[in-house]
């Protein structure tokens, strides 16, 4: 099971990996970023999942019951760090 | 005899010195062509099969062979029964085509199968003198394919409509045949036609044999003209082996032949000429391009002649008299619409005076919305110089409903690094709009291909 420091280490890395692959100008990554202004879209978000669900081996989208999709990055964070639990 | 139908497949074998260096070669035996033309491998029964509805269900290709020259113009019906056709798909295919009787050369089920008559066994040993003298029926040829629900669509073709491709020139110094294809499957058939129609010989490949055994016991027997799937190819190409063969001639169909594909079997091979064909077992032989480009002149659609084609709704539509003749079956569809085209469902875009195939109607992928074909985004990644093939799928995502995923396999010697990962999504990227270009890579050491010589491709994996 990855660290949690691990975990976010990963998801900022995809974050700009995406960004860079994208050709999208990303806004500075703080926990209280509106992923919705982040500058990715849901392509890229796509994207993301499914090569954090490989990097991490988690995909807390279908593994949570209630899973309500988070709004800022701090959030995101958390929710794939819940679901290393 | 109607002036459009063909004389019978057995007329084909003369006896005597025309036809004595002619062999048909299985994976355990061969039989000379002149000593067919004498007799009879059905052990002297072929007269009880006169008129009745046989399904040829062997285990080797040869034998199945042997069974197609010696009843067609004597069966009323021949059923083709690929290697792997199961226990469930034969009792359906049974009862749909009407089979009273049985060639085989496996041992007879016990107990018979409800409604069939007779068990004939057929062998590769020509019996002298036992064969028939009247060759006068219209013998319909049935052939299956994947139906959608995974049950086999019956179709039913002629002799006219299968060999009405093959020129009827009769050339036959030195030509061998070979086809990766089961010849129980139309672009198998279509190879064993030819051979038997332009006076050449044939070698059978064989369900449970290697590909690097398949190609050394074609390099043996000298094959100079071969015939295969895209997949088929890739795959040989990545056997030792490939080196065995020196064609003269290779041909593609069943799949679509991408640029990589043309271009690697060219520099492969490079004494041969090597052509891509359009077919459908439905459809028949549209066209074959000869020119090592991917894709087909544009001005073959619209054209007056004997395959007319047109494209509706995107799809290629094709008429001509090698269009087969209906399905079987209690409740099948029309195989044609009522102007007489069949909708291969293979869908084409016109770019620069040429068409090119960018997938098959029933295999789009939604992606967000958006459409993406499989095979559009494998022959971008398939001209990567260090990828051999390459399996493009949908992965559930709960953003955008499904992402675009890879499967690829390397050429020979290249390293699955992740920085080549990196180096094919961004050579993907350069050519493919952002939904196509897939989520991730993994390099794979080989890919499923199907009975049929298809990539096998799966609705979609989570």
């Amino acid at each position: 099971m990855p660290s949690t420091m691990s975990i976010r280490t990963e998801i900022l890395e995809q974050f700009r990996r995406v960004a860079r692959e994208q050709d999208k100008s990303l806004a500075p990554l703080t926990d209280d970023l509106a992923l919705f202004d982040s500058g990715l879209d849901s392509l890229c978000f796509a994207i993301m999942v499914a090569r954090l669900e490989d990097a991490l081996d988690i995909d807390p989208f279908s593994s949570s019951e209630d899973a309500r999709f988070p709004v800022t990055l701090g959030e995101f964070i958390k929710f794939y760090e819940d679901a290393a639990q | 005899m109607p002036h459009n139908e063909l004389p019978k497949l057995w007329d084909s074998l003369t006896p005597g010195p025309e036809s004595s260096g002619r062999y048909l070669v299985g994976i355990r035996a061969a039989v000379r062509l002149d000593h067919l033309a004498r007799g009879s491998c059905l052990g002297g029964r072929l007269e009880e099969l006169r008129g009745r509805c046989v399904i040829v269900l062997t285990g080797d290709q040869l034998v199945a062979a042997l069974a197609f020259l010696e009843l067609d113009g004597v069966a009323a019906r021949i059923v083709l029964a690929p290697s792997e056709l199961t226990p469930d798909h034969l009792s359906y295919v049974l009862k749909t085509a009407g089979v009273d009787a049985i060639v085989s050369d496996l041992a007879a089920p016990r107990p018979a199968w409800p409604g069939v008559a007779s068990f004939l066994s057929c062998s590769t040993v020509a019996m002298a003198g036992a064969g028939v003298k009247l060759r006068d029926v219209e013998t319909e040829w049935v052939l299956l394919t994947s139906g959608t629900t995974g049950r086999p669509k019956l179709v039913a073709h002629t002799l006219s409509s299968l060999a009405g491709a093959i020129p009827e020139s009769r050339n036959p110094t030195g030509v061998t045949w070979s086809t990766f294809y089961d010849i129980r499957r139309y672009g198998g058939l279509q190879i064993l036609l030819r051979a038997v129609r332009t006076g050449a010989s044939m070698v059978f490949s064989d369900a449970a044999e290697s590909a690097t055994d398949f190609l050394t016991r074609a390099g043996s027997r000298g094959v100079t003209h071969i015939s295969g799937t895209p997949s088929h190819w890739r795959r040989a190409l990545m056997s030792p082996a490939a080196r065995c063969i020196a064609p003269q001639y290779i041909r593609l169909s069943g799949e679509i032949a991408d640029q990589s594909v043309l271009n690697q079997l060219q520099s492969s091979y490079p004494g041969a000429r090597v052509a891509h064909a359009f077919a459908t077992t439905e459809a028949g032989l549209a066209f074959e391009v000869n020119d090592l480009r991917e894709g087909f002149p544009a001005e073959l659609v619209g054209a007056p002649g004997d395959v007319e084609m047109k494209v509706e709704e995107g799809s290629l539509r094709v008429r001509s008299r090698r269009v087969a003749r209906r399905y079987l079956g209690p409740d099948a569809e029309s195989l044609a619409s009522p102007d007489g085209y069949v909708d291969t469902r293979d869908l084409v875009e016109l770019r620069g005076g040429r068409y090119y195939f960018v997938g098959r109607r029933d295999g789009v992928m939604n992606i967000g919305g958006w459409k993406v074909h499989p095979e559009e985004v494998e022959a971008v990644i398939n001209r990567h110089p260090l990828v051999r093939m390459s399996l493009v799928r949908t992965r559930k995502n709960p953003i955008t409903g499904g992402i675009v995923v890879a499967d690829v396999v390397l050429q020979n010697g290249a390293a699955a690094a992740p920085e080549l990962q990196d180096e094919i999504l961004s050579f993907c990227r350069k050519e493919l709009e952002p939904h196509k270009v897939p989520a991730a890579i993994k390099f794979v050491p080989s890919l499923a291909v199907s009975d049929a010589g298809k990539l096998t491709r799966t609705p979609c994996t989570t």
